[in-house]
């Protein structure tokens, strides 16, 4: 076992092209060592769970609305959008955006994979958050969008001054471990080219012969990823609970 | 611009031989894990509820560790640590040939445990505590007193996001190309590999995979006011 955990660790200070083994574990210009592309894919998996989490926040919330919207036609297409986007699995609609999608509009075939992940995780996620946002109004009593519309506010003022700021705080705690999931699916990227951490792990693993080594330094950054958003989110929680919730500041 | 979809490959022999065998492996694996990971869910949920320290925070460790890591990487570990020998003890030169297959299933039960038994520890939890004091004032044991009284409450209001999760479950399946399972998804890809046909077949997969899933939450959703009325 120390004998493993010695040649783990030589092995992750190892440059990726020739034998040298960097004392400092960083190589110069020009060189890498294993430690340094774990780093960079960690980068690449934070980077797609980023952009993702913030496309599905602001498709999310808005599909999520117009579920609730008194037209039906609107609320259909919420509902058939998420149902779309729910009901397929990730890795399906990731090689939809990047085998049959760039066949429909050329223009896309010069763009990155890492952009269509972006995407794909994106709208794979906001279907979800939507499904929270929708709970959230539901929550609230329906008089009180009907006091809003009485006051004389128009739909989207109430939405916007009596709704959604309820709305929003409510769902706040499951957008916790939306965040979480988003880290998480970041690894089928992987499955479009995209090099995260998903791909170091089984590039490098078979690279070295050392999987376990591999696998290990990939599950702790997604450990402490993971515990990262938890804590950040548990602090944005808190700021914006509501007065007088269970568990809400007094 | 346009797809040129052509499905005309596709006759009855090219489904039979490539999509049959990995939609029948993706229901087994569904099938079995779900139960095996619903039974080793409700154990777990069970001690993280109990009184004993030790068994309380192995439980917590159990849940959090398998929830923070992608579901990748925990097949990729399982395949990686169960040595061949196992395969070879539980099932033969059949379990050697078919290693993907059978480490899918066993990662698949211990994980979706980790998801199952946060869900039967809200069951157990949403059970009036009336009912356990009902029971142990009739002289039940501990365990008469789970088994009779609140594991069977716990798992029909518990029922609905328990079929919700294996539905999740049954979409995760696609994953185990990670270890080159012959799943739902890969028949699709073998198919559309051989026949050069890479776009008809993502499609077909999304469409079979929607209808499925689309077509149980729909039952799911009956079930859920069927079990209100009772309530």
């Amino acid at each position: 076992m120390s004998d493993w955990l010695r040649r783990s660790a030589e092995l992750m200070c190892k440059s990726t092209t020739d034998e040298t083994v960097y004392s400092t574990c960083f190589a110069g210009k020009g060189d890498l060592t294993y430690l340094q592309w774990l780093f960079q894919a960690w980068g690449w998996t934070l980077l797609v769970a980023l952009v993702a989490l913030a496309i599905a926040l602001v498709i999310g919330t808005v599909i999520g609305v117009m579920r609730t919207l008194p037209n039906k036609g609107v609320a259909f297409f919420g509902e058939a959008w998420t149902e779309l986007f729910r009901n397929i699995p990730i890795v399906v609609q990731l090689l939809i955006w990047y085998n049959v999608i760039p066949e429909l509009f050329t223009p896309l075939k010069a763009v990155p994979p890492i952009v269509l992940a972006f995407v794909g995780l994106g709208l794979f996620t906001s279907a979800r958050i939507a499904q929270q946002v929708k709970s959230g109004i539901n929550t609230i009593p329906q008089g009180q969008r009907y006091a809003g519309l009485a006051m004389g506010l128009t739909l989207a003022q109430t939405y916007r001054y009596v709704l959604l700021p309820v709305a929003l705080r409510v769902v706040l705690p499951t957008l916790t471990s939306e965040s979480m999931n988003i880290i998480k699916n970041s690894s089928v990227a992987a499955a479009i080219g995209v090099t995260e951490m998903y791909y170091f792990a089984t590039q490098a693993g078979e690279e070295t012969s050392m999987h376990a080594t591999m696998y290990l330094g990939v599950t702790i950054l997604y450990f402490i990823s993971a515990f990262t958003i938890n804590r950040l989110a548990a602090g944005v929680e808190k700021r914006t609970r509501l007065p007088g919730a269970i568990g809400g500041a007094k | 611009m346009a797809l040129n979809l052509d499905y005309s490959f596709l006759t009855a022999d090219v489904i039979k031989s490539n999509i049959v065998p990995g939609f029948e492996y993706a229901l087994q694996l569904t099938l079995v894990s779900a139960v095996g990971g619903i039974a080793l869910g409700t154990l777990v949920a069970l001690m993280r509820l109990s009184s004993s320290v030790a068994l309380r925070r192995f439980a917590t460790v159990y849940v959090d560790a398998l929830r923070s890591i992608p579901l990748l990487m925990v097949i990729l570990w399982f395949f990686l640590l169960i040595p061949s020998g196992f395969y070879a003890a539980i099932a033969g030169d059949f379990g050697v040939n078919h290693r993907p297959e059978f480490s899918a299933v066993i990662t698949f039960t211990i994980f979706e445990a980790a998801y199952y038994s946060e869900i039967m520890r809200a069951g157990i939890q949403s059970v009036s505590r009336g009912q356990v004091q009902a029971g142990y004032a009739v002289g039940m044991t501990y365990s008469q007193c789970m088994r009779l009284v609140v594991l069977p409450q716990a798992f029909r209001n518990m029922l609905p996001v328990l079929l919700t999760q294996t539905i999740v479950l049954f979409q995760d399946t696609s994953l185990v190309y990670a270890i080159g399972a012959y799943d739902l998804l890969k028949g699709f890809q073998t198919a559309g590999s051989i026949y050069n046909r890479t776009n008809e077949m993502v499609l077909l997969a999304a469409v079979v995979y929607f209808i499925l899933s689309f077509g149980l939450s729909m039952l799911v959703r009956r079930l859920q006011k069927k079990i209100q009325i009772i309530r």
